[in-house]
């Protein structure tokens, strides 16, 4: 009698200490999100919140479009869609409490070639949004620090990029 | 006045065929694709890195299929002494980088103080030496690879060359030699998320004061293994503040303490480690600019003829121009 009052209360105490642990870990992240959701949401009220997302995301995609580097990628029917999976993507990383329901980054890369100046490029044209919604230096950098590692899906190619319309 | 001029026409000339050779190929090359200040800046010896410390990353601004490059400036002038260098730096693909530095070191202040008492024993304003190095990356992103803690890691070395051979291997420094190579492996980390770069170097060298006062010595004239280490943080895409602090070794000691003062230490030639604390600045990518406080320690003392010169530190400016 006495082991197993003692089980039970080992039991429950182990229950209580898993849940407290639990409850620091952020969500458990969509299957295609290629990353890992932030542990904390201040960063996320740094952007703004999912309509400063929105927003960023406008001026981002304008400056992917202006940039001859990225503009072959950006320049055509899909921008809508893009902006709308972008800030799904970024708001579950940020633990905003979406779910991003997109394709995975080799899938949705697949119909072209991206090259190491193309993927810095569009860093760069997402730096230059995020400063204009001022947003932080450090908050960008905790979630670009957790785009960044993408490179090794989204990069395709050392050559030549190769924008989606030229291998359809 | 000439010295300086040929060598920084070399460079402006190859800088320039550089621009023009990419511009004229605009087609099917792409140049300057690198994240800012992520090619570090020009250190002391050429290499990309920081001030004092060689770093992993490949100098310039070009990727995995571009090449870039730069030219650089850098002023050091301590309480006693004055260094003026200038070179080139080139980076092949993101993976092979070489480098061209001349250096001049200002011993007037000491030669002044010595020639009081024994005419001539220093015979020179100046010493120089000019610098080749090479380093290729071996592995890793230091900037992309924001999930592991696996560092980019380059080995590189630095040929260098001094010009003043018959100085620093006289009776009054007593280098081995007056050339020496030195071979390094650096790791370089950012760490994104906390806006913080670290790099840690080792290098096995016989450089006196860098290879100014020659290679080897009467205490040492074997390799020895030094530490250098640097943290850098991030206070936007284009400020960086950081530290480094460089290990150097001590081999010299005067063989004239021992020939004409009775073994009294009269000329103090003993090495200290070197740190700096800088900020760098770039307003694009065609130019940075880098402003420390850099600490020397000891370089070359004489106290019987009042060159009371053991704590050497001030103030290191560079510029760099490139693409």
């Amino acid at each position: 009698m006495k082991t197993k009052s003692f089980n039970i209360f080992f039991t429950s105490l182990l229950l209580l200490l898993s849940a407290q642990i639990y409850a620091d870990e952020a969500p458990q992240a969509s299957p295609n999100l290629g990353t890992t959701v932030l542990n904390e949401t201040d960063t996320f009220k740094a952007f703004g919140g999912k309509e400063g997302l929105v927003k960023i995301m406008d001026d981002f995609m304008i400056n992917l479009i202006q940039d001859p580097r990225t503009k072959p990628f950006f320049d055509n029917e899909k921008q809508t869609f893009i902006k709308a999976m972008l800030v799904e993507q970024i708001c579950e990383i940020l633990n905003g409490g979406c779910k991003y329901p997109g394709r995975d980054m080799a899938t949705s890369h697949a119909n072209m070639k991206v090259n190491r100046a193309a993927f810095n490029a569009l860093v760069e044209s997402f730096q230059f949004a995020m400063d204009k919604h001022n947003v932080p230096f450090t908050a960008q950098n905790k979630l670009l620090a957790k785009l960044a590692p993408m490179y090794r899906e989204i990069e395709t190619t050392t050559g030549d990029a190769v924008p989606p319309a030229a291998l359809n | 006045m000439h010295q300086i001029k040929l060598p920084l026409s070399i460079c402006a000339i190859s800088i320039a065929s550089l621009l023009l050779s990419q511009n004229s190929n605009a087609e099917s090359m792409s140049y300057s694709n690198k994240l800012l200040l992520t090619g570090g800046v020009s250190q002391v010896e050429g290499a990309a890195g920081g001030g004092l410390t060689p770093w992993a990353v490949i100098g310039g601004y070009g990727t995995n299929n571009e090449i870039g490059g730069n030219v650089h400036y850098t002023y050091a002038k301590t309480g006693d002494y004055k260094l003026d260098s200038y070179g080139l730096t080139v980076g092949f693909y993101d993976r092979f980088e070489l480098s061209i530095a001349e250096q001049k070191f200002d011993v007037n202040n000491l030669r002044k103080k010595v020639d009081a008492a024994l005419p001539g024993a220093i015979g020179r304003n100046e010493i120089s030496q000019t610098i080749i190095g090479a380093k290729v990356r071996v592995l890793g992103e230091a900037v992309l690879d924001a999930d592991t803690w696996v560092p980019q890691v380059a080995v590189g070395f630095q040929y260098k060359k001094n010009h003043d051979g018959d100085f620093v291997k006289s009776a009054v420094v007593g280098a081995k030699s007056d050339h020496g190579v030195d071979f390094y492996i650096a790791a370089t980390k950012l760490l994104l998320d906390k806006n913080l770069l670290l790099n840690s170097t080792l290098r096995f060298t016989k450089a006196n004061q860098f290879g100014l006062l020659g290679f080897g010595g009467s205490r040492h004239d074997n390799y020895q293994p030094q530490l250098e280490v640097s943290a850098a943080y991030l206070l936007s895409k284009n400020v960086a503040i950081g530290a480094e602090y460089r290990m150097k070794p001590n081999n010299l000691k005067s063989p004239a303490n021992d020939a004409l003062f009775g073994g009294a230490n009269v000329v103090e030639l003993k090495e200290h480690d070197a740190f700096d604390l800088f900020i760098a600045y770039a307003p694009t990518k065609n130019i940075s600019l880098t402003a420390a406080y850099v600490n020397l320690g000891n370089i070359a003392t004489v106290d019987a003829v009042g060159a009371d010169f053991g704590h050497q530190d001030g103030v290191y400016l560079s510029v760099q121009f490139g693409i």
